[in-house]
């Protein structure tokens, strides 16, 4: 009896992966805090290239599992373990922070799952910590101040005051511009971030001035990039003590500062690896999608998890099915997509190598307040950390 | 030191110990008469500054916006009142927890539904947009001055209310006790539901007055609440007098510690450590302050007379 019953459980086991005819796709993001914002922006973007898809990977249904990280590492790691565990994905994709991203990879990884960050680049991923499995459609935290400093270099800054949130992510953006900036840096803030973050920065806008530096140098994504500029704005330091920032003015927080009507905003630069005006058909069709279903501009966090969801296709396609894990890794370091990048393709520790932009703000020609590129500052930019990762 | 950077510190601290005491005082008249914990008090906080972002859009003007939006939100806080808060008077204080927490819940989830999970910045008329020069070359955003004269001026206008008027000799005497006040004749409901309208008020005025700064946003008030109850328990839970005081010990200590903590560091360990431990270590002060304040004198530094 005993046997019979096991044989029966084992043949019904066996017959699971038969019936799977779709490939399961968890998607962790932020839905809820003030953050939601940039979770609604990378939802709105899967969605989009789904349906661009026509909901299809080569012959298997798409199925994407939304979860809400909370904005906190805990709460990431759980619904990434809810994932992994009780809906048995095949893929793990988004993360838009790097400590939510730190606290759960190892879920995802020792499950012998795919794991796709969307956002979140944290060093420590990049090197030591990267995997065979783990792959990203962003870029290393550290690159894109990187190519901001050496823009400031150019630009003749001598000293710079560094303001930037206190957590993973922070640390390494900060990083990033100290290794490129020749000047000095006289003087850095790093606040209280989470869901419980601070986004009254009087205290720390007055030591800036106080410190005569020929510049601010900032990384404040989401909302606490638009309540920032609008302090900066308010403090009326635009003329002493010139911003230069990355992810903090963006598709998230234009528009907000365009109802507000803080119109210093126009005109202030910034480095980024993706931008709207960015000529290619990949890129058309997905701007044009993302405006006519949301009304309003997407962002690079859109951009990205359009790009996760494009890669997972081709590479089930190209691997027909989830099933054979080699063949799948295989087809997902080719990355024969198309991107709204234009060219793609992965360095050896499985991010992006890729050209980073000097964006600026402007209008455009409906009135409507976004970013154009005006300088390719970096062209196929590997990270600082790639030499450190070794995948066996 | 700087002598005006320090000044303007101080004035930034002062600017948010008084919205700090806009939430608190709310939250210690509701605690302190009522006997009830609201954690959901910052939710009032988020629902003041969101009608008063979409009031600013729709009349066009943000002290309109103020004026209009006060009312409003002290009636969001009468219609809790009556709804949530009195069936909850007589089960403990842990039900209570319990279910203000799932109200915070249906209030984040309904202001996602009515204004969008993106948030609302509000402008700011022209006039509070710019900088004021004081004397010795300080220069202050105008705003925040306006802030701190509003913060002022409620709390005269609360401390006023709750010492010099009949309405405030009631609060007082439900506060020492309420069974009395209501065997004298009181309504006693009805006071209930007027200092439960005037909390949700003073929060709602902190959340419209901070809106400009950062934005209306989702979840805006859970942050601000766990320092709201972090100042009413170093003042003393139930007295007005000591979470004004409390509420701008709190305030400068938060600013002040984020401000020279870093060079305070400097001074006994490598500039490295000090730049890495300053930044955890201030966003920790207010409670270090807290458990000290518990630990040595549980009442809390300014305790109501009588309890």
């Amino acid at each position: 009896m005993k046997t019979l019953l096991a044989t029966a459980i084992t043949a019904s086991l066996l017959a699971i992966p038969a019936y799977a005819e779709s490939v399961k796709i968890g998607f962790v993001t932020t839905l809820t805090t003030g953050a939601a914002a940039i979770g609604e922006d990378m939802k709105n973007s899967v969605e989009l290239a789904v349906e661009h898809l026509g909901g299809k990977a080569g012959d298997m249904d798409i199925e994407v599992i939304f979860e809400d990280d909370a904005f906190a590492p805990e709460s990431g790691k759980q619904v990434t373990d809810k994932l992994v565990k009780q809906d048995d994905v095949d893929f793990v994709a988004g993360y838009i922070w790097s400590h939510v991203l730190l606290a759960s990879r190892k879920s995802v990884l020792d499950a012998d799952k795919f794991l796709i960050s969307t956002n979140a680049g944290p060093s420590q991923i990049a090197g030591k910590l990267c995997d065979k499995n783990f792959f990203s459609t962003s870029w290393q935290n550290d690159q894109t101040p990187m190519a901001m400093g050496e823009v400031l270099n150019k630009m003749g800054v001598k000293s710079l005051y560094v303001m930037a949130p206190n957590y993973a992510a922070g640390k390494d953006m900060t990083a990033g511009v100290e290794r490129t900036f020749e000047g000095e840096i006289v003087g850095k803030d790093l606040t209280k971030w989470g869901a419980d973050a601070q986004l009254d920065f009087s205290a720390e806008l007055a030591k800036a001035k106080a410190s005569d530096a020929d510049g601010l140098f900032v990384f404040y994504p989401g909302a606490a990039g638009g309540a920032f500029i609008k302090q900066y704005d308010q403090a009326g330091l635009k003329d002493t003590l010139p911003l230069y920032s990355v992810f903090t003015v963006d598709a998230i927080s234009l528009p907000k500062l365009q109802e507000a009507g803080l119109e210093s905003v126009l005109g202030s630069q910034f480095t980024q690896e993706w931008d709207p005006t960015l000529d290619n058909e990949a890129n058309k069709k997905f701007v044009e999608g993302y405006k006519e279903a949301y009304g309003h501009y997407p962002s690079y966090y859109g951009a990205q998890s359009y790009d996760a969801i494009m890669l997972i296709a081709s590479a089930v396609e190209k691997a027909g099915g989830v099933d054979d894990k080699d063949a799948l890794r295989a087809a997902l370091e080719e990355a024969d997509f198309d991107s709204v990048r234009g060219d793609f393709k992965f360095g050896t520790n499985h991010l992006p190598v890729q050209d980073f932009y000097l964006r600026e703000a402007v209008k455009d020609e409906d009135g409507v307040w976004t970013t154009k590129v005006v300088d390719t500052v970096y062209e196929d930019h590997v990270d600082s950390f790639a030499s450190e990762c070794s995948m066996d | 030191m700087d002598t005006s950077l320090f000044i303007i510190q101080l004035l930034n601290g002062i600017q948010l110990g008084l919205l700090l005491f806009l939430v608190a005082s709310g939250l210690t008249l509701v605690f302190g008469i009522l006997d009830f914990v609201n954690l959901a008090h910052g939710a009032l906080y988020m629902v003041g500054a969101f009608i008063c972002a979409s009031l600013t859009y729709a009349t066009g003007s943000f002290i309109l916006a103020v004026i209009i939006a006060l009312p409003l939100t002290a009636a969001v806080g009468f219609v809790i009142e009556r709804l949530v808060a009195r069936p909850l008077y007589a089960r403990n204080h842990l039900d209570q927890v319990l279910a203000t927490f799932g109200l915070i819940l249906v209030l984040d989830t309904a202001a996602h539904l009515i204004w969008g999970p993106q948030g609302m910045a509000v402008p700011l008329p022209e006039f509070l947009q710019g900088q004021i020069s004081l004397s010795g070359g300080l220069v202050l955003p105008t705003f925040r001055l306006v802030i701190i004269f509003t913060g002022l001026a409620a709390a005269g206008g609360l401390f006023w209310l709750v010492n010099y008027t009949r309405l405030g000799m009631l609060i007082r005497a439900g506060a020492s006790n309420r069974t009395m006040v209501s065997a004298l004749g009181i309504n006693i409901q009805l006071l209930f539901s007027l200092v439960f309208a005037l909390g949700a008020a003073l929060a709602g005025l902190a959340g419209m007055l901070i809106a400009p700064i950062t934005e209306a946003s989702i979840g805006m008030g859970n942050s601000i609440i766990i320092t709201a109850f972090v100042v009413i328990i170093v003042g003393g839970i139930g007295s007005m007098k000591g979470a004004f005081l409390a509420a701008l010990m709190i305030g400068l200590i938060d600013t002040l510690g984020r401000s020279y903590l870093d060079e305070i560091f400097s001074l006994v360990m490598s500039p490295v450590a000090a730049e890495n431990s300053a930044p955890a270590i201030s966003a920790m002060l207010i409670y270090i302050i807290m458990a000290a304040v518990l630990a040595f004198r549980p009442q809390g530094l300014f305790p109501p007379k009588v309890r």
